[in-house]
Parts: C-alpha cells; structure tokens; sequence
C-alpha cells in the first residue's frame, strides 16, 4: 500500500489525500492550462493577441474571468422552477467531476483502480445530458427550451457510437479496467515489434476517429453545437444563466474537453505510461517508482494534443443542423462502429 | 390540390415544394385530436442574429417554421422627413448613415440627382475617384457579410480575417476622405478634395490583399461540406418570385437574373469605362447569394485596378455657385449599390433645400420576401436565410 515517510496511511487517509491531489494536482492546473493554451491558440489562429493583460501573455486570464463572474448579479427569472433552475450547473459540473475520478495518472496514482472503469467513465458521461436538460426546462425561455431539447436529442444519439468505439478497445485490452488497458497499450506489441508498445490509436484508428466526433458532439462543441448556436439561441440553454452559476457552465465546458481528453488518451494513446521496452519493464509491478510523477505530466501533454485537435476542429467549422446532425450519427457513425467491432473481434480470435 | 394547381407554386423548386406542403401538414397536423401546442418564438429585435433590431415573429412547431413575419422600424430615424429641413450640402451627412457599411455609396445617388436638376456635370476626374471610392465602400461592405456568413453558420474565424482586410480598405477611405464610416466626401459637382499622394500605390497593394482574402475565404468557408450542406437547397428564390417581390443586387443575380444597374444604365459614372463581369447564378438558394457576393467582390477589386490605372488628369470640382439653390423640378437616379439598388426621388421647388426625397433603399425590398420563404424551414435555416439575404437594419428602416 501506499506509505509515506514509512508511515502506513489509513484507508481513510488515502482516499482524502488523493481526494485533494485530484483537486489540486490535476482539475486546477487542468482548467488552467487547457483554458489559457486555447485561448492563446484560438486567438492565433485568428490573427489576434487574446488575453495580454492580465499576468505575463495573459496567463492569469481565468482568474481574472472568474473575479468578473463572481462579481455579477446572480439572476433567476421569475417563472423558472427555482429548484431546478439552481440544480441544473451543478449536475452539469458533478458529471466532470465523477468522470475524472477514474483516469488513472500512474502506476500508483490514481483515484479508484475501477474494474468497469470504462463502464462507469461512459455512464457518468451522460449525466451532463441531465443537467442540460434541467437548464433548458427549467429557465422558463423558449430559447432555452430548444437547446435543452437539441442537446438531449445531440447527447443521447452520439452516446451510442461512443460506446460502441471503446467496445473495440475492450476487446483488445481484454479489460474494461482503465489501468489494465494502459499497461496492455504499453506493454503490447505490434506484429512482434515493442518499439512503440501498442497504443490503440494504430490498431483501432478508426475507433479513435468515431470516439473523438462523438467526444466533440457530447462537449457540443463546433460543428456540434447546435444547443448553443449563439446566432440563433442566443446561448441555448444556458441564456438565463449568469454570474457563477454561469461560470460554472463556462469552465465546465473547458474542463470537460480536458477531462474527455484525458480518457481518450488513456483508451488510446497509451495513458499515463511510456512503452514499457525502452526501460526493459514487462509489468505493472516492475514500472520505476518515478513513473508517478511522470505519468501525471505525460498525460498532462496526451491530453492537451487531444484538446488541441478539438478545438482546432471547433474554430474552423461552421456547425450541422439537427437534422443533419443526426443523420450523421445513426447513419454513418454507428454502421462504421459496428463494423470495426467485428473486425476487431475477427482479429482478435485469428490473431 | 389546389396548392400545386397555383401557378407561383407550379413553377416552384421541388424543395420549395415540399417544405410548402410540409408546412400545410404540419398545419393540419394542429387540427387533428392529438393536438401539439405552437410556439410563438420572436427573434429579435434584441437577437444576436440580425445585427441591428429587426424582429421576425416565427411560429413554430417544434423546430419547423409555419408561419414567419419581419417586424421592422425599431430603428426608424426618419430620414425622408428630415432631409425636408436641410439644404442639399447636409443631406449628405444624413443618408451616410443609411447602410453604414458602404456609407459612400449613399451618397452618390443623392448627390447625382441633384447635379441632375442643376443641369451640372462632375468633371471626368472628380467621376472617376467617386467610383473607385464607390467599389471600396462595395469591398468594405461585402468583405463583411463574407465574414460574418461564418458567424451566423457557427463558424467564428472567418470573421476576424474579414475585420482584419476590411481594416485597409477602411484605412484608404480614411485617407482620401478623412472619415472612416461616413466619408461625406460628395459635393454637388464634384469632390470635396483631390487624392493624397502615393494614395493609389496603396489602393493596389491593398486589392491584392483582398483579392487573397476572397481565396481564403473560399477555401475556408465555401469549401466546406457542412456549410454547403447548410446553404445549398436553403430558401430557394425562384426567378420568377424574385422579380415579384422586386429582389435587387446580388439577391436577385443569384436567382438568375442578369440585371446590374453599373452595366445596364446610362450614368455619368465610370463603370462604362471598365471591363467587368456580371455574376449570377441559376440556383438561387442561400449558396447562390453567397456565391455571387464572393465573386462580386473580386470584381470590384478589379474595376478598382483598372479605374486607378485610367485616371484622368483635371479639377476635381465644376463651377458651381457658392449658395446652391436647385430649381424646381423631379429626378430620380439610382445605382448599384453594394445591398442591391439603392435610388432616390428627389423633389425641389427652387428651394435650397428638397421639398420631398423618397429613398428606394435595397434592404427595405429585400427582407419583403422573408414570410413567403421563410414558410415551412428549420429553425437553423432562418438564420440562413436571413444572412444570405443581407440587409443593414439603417438600410430597412432608415
């Protein structure tokens, strides 16, 4: 078990301290970084400066943004179903929060060691769709009424190609365990050659490429984001939201992308782990000590590639319509997950 | 079927037709026992889509439009009224701000019908820099819309680069004209002063700039499948409808009619000069307007180059006398301006001032088709539609 300085730690005590290191050690730093670099690259990509103010290159934009959100008038209308209205950016948050509790960061960090991890990371994805919904009922505004309504109808259809592209990920990990999946990744072999391990963006490319569009619709995210659509909702469900019950939808936006990034490099980019062969380990328990500061940074890089590659695809595309939207969903992604399952397993059983 | 047996709807598009009939099912629909309650959704005036205060009342079911009306005048500043109590130097400043976008362009057939009355003619040199100064303010104009298509589409980079070439446009007519968005620039016989020096240089580096601009914009916006998907099929103007409805400019070229005011008319201005091409398109649905605003754009920074390369020698200003008094009579002049036509119908009594000015401004026409096609579409699509129409709100309700 873990031991610091010689002293065993309670059960207790653990699950405190990797409470507050998840905290302190991943979700602020993530917020921070994932939100700055976007900004500093959107406004790149723009041929603008962006945040240049507020600490040096405006790094310290998010604090400033959170003082101005916190400052502002917290306003409910008068015909919005209160409780729910209140509710509904919490669900929203707890959604980020439960998913990043099962990403591991190395071979001892990690928050829980889930045998279904790759279940209850794809179950509590979906809970956000609940909070979305609440907003957009519960605000009393026709506008928002249609974005929660989009946004139930864009989440539930793209949580099934997401499924069914990990499938092919489980069935070659043999595992739904996060951590086994990492170590199988990094300790495999293509075609006899360990070089670079076996990370699953290789073997299962075309998994990778539904789980990532799919990932960019359950963000709703350009060309996704049709809920929102600021030309014609306004802001979709979150018009009536202001000051921190908005800022709580805000970060959740950014924080999310982070967090499903996170799992995206861990289901296919090898996680936390560096090919196993370049330092002669073969198992999980022969991983060096210091891969537990080091994963967390590894992962840290992982995932703001993956980031980097959704916002990049979300600053150039104009967005679907709902019908379109769908169409795409049941009709392109779920026929081309379903045939890269059998594939998968095909080869699974000849290999 | 009495519907498909009406002669507007026989020659109508397939789409057309079927988003028709799928509106008058929808509401039958509402008639039958399992009744769904509409939705009377306003856009507007205060939406982040129209980019000024028009309102367009939609009743939807779920997502589907049944019926759709624009409620404009939220930003009636009364301009006809008030030019009757100016003279007709000061009209000018007031009509600048008409379609504040290519505010020059406003200016031009005001000023024109007035030479008309006064019997006077603009020297060729003062015709020539009020063209050139004309197609800057068609660039500044247009080079917006392409960027803000992208916006309302969802798309937000675009924007940035349109804001960043229309910078140096702006810039030009700054320094001809000392103003930036209401040069007020145009007298009665001429200009008010010459070009700087090294000024026409600068204005062809800068069409290079926006004729790259155009490319990126095309690669960037044009090419891309969800954009097309988006506008392709969208509002489908037929030609026929679009005359009904007195359509103008680019909205009207997009529905095939080949009808430009620059080319068609007799008007001292140099656009007989030049060689360009008139673009127009056979579909006439939202990828069409688009289109042709794309090309048109090309366009002008061609006339620019060849005006600039032409420019004759002289005054800038005719005799005219010091205290202008028009004697009494009626003109009408209009152009082409960067909406579509813009005229005015001025009238005088021998006054310093009109007696009466009618403003024929594009926007105004155009947004009068909006209930006929806005009737059946998706929510998405009425902003479409109404970003590929492109009006200025000074431009609709003056």
């Amino acid at each position: 078990m873990l031991s610091l300085l010689a002293v065993e730690i309670p059960y207790w005590g653990q699950s405190l301290l990797r409470v507050l290191g998840g905290l302190v050690a991943v979700l602020l730093p993530a917020g921070t970084i994932v939100y700055v670099f976007l900004f500093k690259m959107m406004s790149f990509m723009q041929s603008r400066l962006g945040p240049m103010e507020a600490g040096p290159y405006g790094s310290m934009q998010l604090f400033a943004e959170v003082g101005k959100w916190l400052q502002k008038e917290d306003i409910q209308p008068d015909n919005a179903d209160k409780r729910i209205f209140r509710m509904a950016p919490i669900v929203v948050l707890m959604s980020t929060f439960l998913l990043v509790a099962v990403v591991p960061f190395g071979p001892d960090a990690w928050f829980t060691d889930f045998e279904t991890g790759v279940f209850y990371a794809l179950a509590v994805s979906s809970i956000s769709v609940l909070g979305i919904l609440m907003a957009g009922w519960s605000s009393a505004n026709k506008y928002s009424l249609l974005g929660g309504l989009r946004a139930a109808g864009q989440l539930i259809a793209y949580e099934l190609p997401m499924v069914l592209a990990v499938i092919g990920v489980v069935i070659q990990a043999e595992t739904m365990n996060l951590q086994q999946i990492v170590v199988a990744q990094n300790a495999g072999s293509i075609f006899g050659s360990d070089i670079v391990g076996n990370p699953y963006v290789l073997t299962q490319f075309v998994g990778f490429v539904v789980f990532m569009i799919a990932v960019q619709a359950e963000l709703t995210q350009a060309p996704f984001d049709m809920p929102i659509a600021e030309s014609e909702l306004v802001s979709g469900y979150m018009t009536e939201y202001s000051g921190f019950r908005f800022l709580i939808f805000f970060i959740g936006e950014f924080a999310t992308a982070g967090v499903f990034a996170m799992i995206a490099s861990t289901l296919f980019l090898g996680g936390w782990g560096i090919p196993f062969s370049w330092f002669g380990w073969t198992t999980m328990d022969s991983v060096d000590d210091w891969m537990n500061v080091a994963g967390p940074l590894i992962v840290f890089t992982k995932m703001m590639v993956l980031v980097f590659l959704i916002m990049w695809i979300r600053f150039s595309y104009p967005r679907f319509r709902e019908d379109q939207l769908q169409r795409f969903a049941w009709k392109v992604l779920i026929p081309i997950s379903l045939a890269n399952i059998m594939v998968t397993a095909v080869l699974k059983v000849a290999f | 079927m009495t519907i498909l047996n009406d002669p507007v709807n026989a020659k109508l598009g397939d789409r057309a037709q079927l988003s028709y009939i799928a509106s008058q099912a929808a509401d039958a629909r509402l008639n039958v026992e399992l009744e769904t309650e509409g939705m009377t959704l306003n856009i507007g005036p205060q939406h982040p889509a129209t980019h000024g205060t028009l309102r367009i009342i939609a009743r939807l079911d779920g997502e589907q439009v049944l019926w759709a009306e624009p409620s404009c005048g939220y930003m009636h500043r009364g301009y006809e009224k008030l030019t009757e109590v100016r003279s007709f130097p000061q009209v000018t400043t007031l009509i600048n701000r008409i379609d504040w976008l290519g505010s020059f362009a406003n200016e031009v057939p005001f000023i024109l019908a007035a030479e008309k009355l006064m019997g006077v003619e603009a020297p060729p040199r003062a015709q020539w820099i009020r063209t050139i100064l004309f197609e800057l303010s068609r660039i500044a104009n247009v080079s917006l819309f392409l960027g803000d298509l992208g916006v309302q589409l969802g798309a937000i980079t675009p924007v940035f680069m349109a804001f960043r070439d229309r910078e140096y446009v702006l810039n030009l007519i700054e320094s001809a004209t000392g103003g930036r968005f209401h040069p007020n620039f145009d007298r009665i016989g001429g200009l008010k002063d010459d070009l700087p020096a090294g000024w026409i240089d600068e204005t062809k580096v800068v069409m290079k700039k926006l004729r790259n601009f155009c490319d990126e914009i095309e690669s960037l916006l044009f090419g891309n499948e969800i954009f097309q998907s988006r506008t392709r099929g969208i509002g489908v103007i037929p030609r026929d409808v679009a005359m009904q409805y007195g359509l103008s400019g680019a909205n009207l070229r997009a529905s095939g009619v080949d009808w430009d005011l620059r080319r068609d008319q007799d008007s001292p201005m140099a656009w007989n000069k030049v060689d360009f091409k008139v673009w127009t398109h056979p579909d006439g649905d939202s990828f069409a307007r688009c289109w042709v605003r794309l090309q048109e754009t090309r366009e002008a920074t061609k006339i620019v180059d060849q005006l600039l390369d032409g420019i004759p020698s002289g005054p800038v200003m005719a005799k005219v006398p010091k205290i202008i008094k028009v004697p009494e009579g009626e003109a009408w002049v209009s152009t082409e301006n960067p909406l579509g036509e813009m005229g005015y119908y001025v009238v005088s009594r021998g006054d310093s001032g009109p007696f009466r000015v009618k403003i024929r401004s594009a926007s105004f026409n155009n947004i009068s088709i909006t209930p006929w096609l806005l009737r059946g579409v998706y929510v998405p699509d009425i902003i479409t539609i109404l970003a590929s129409l492109y009006f200025i709100l000074g431009d609709i309700d003056r």
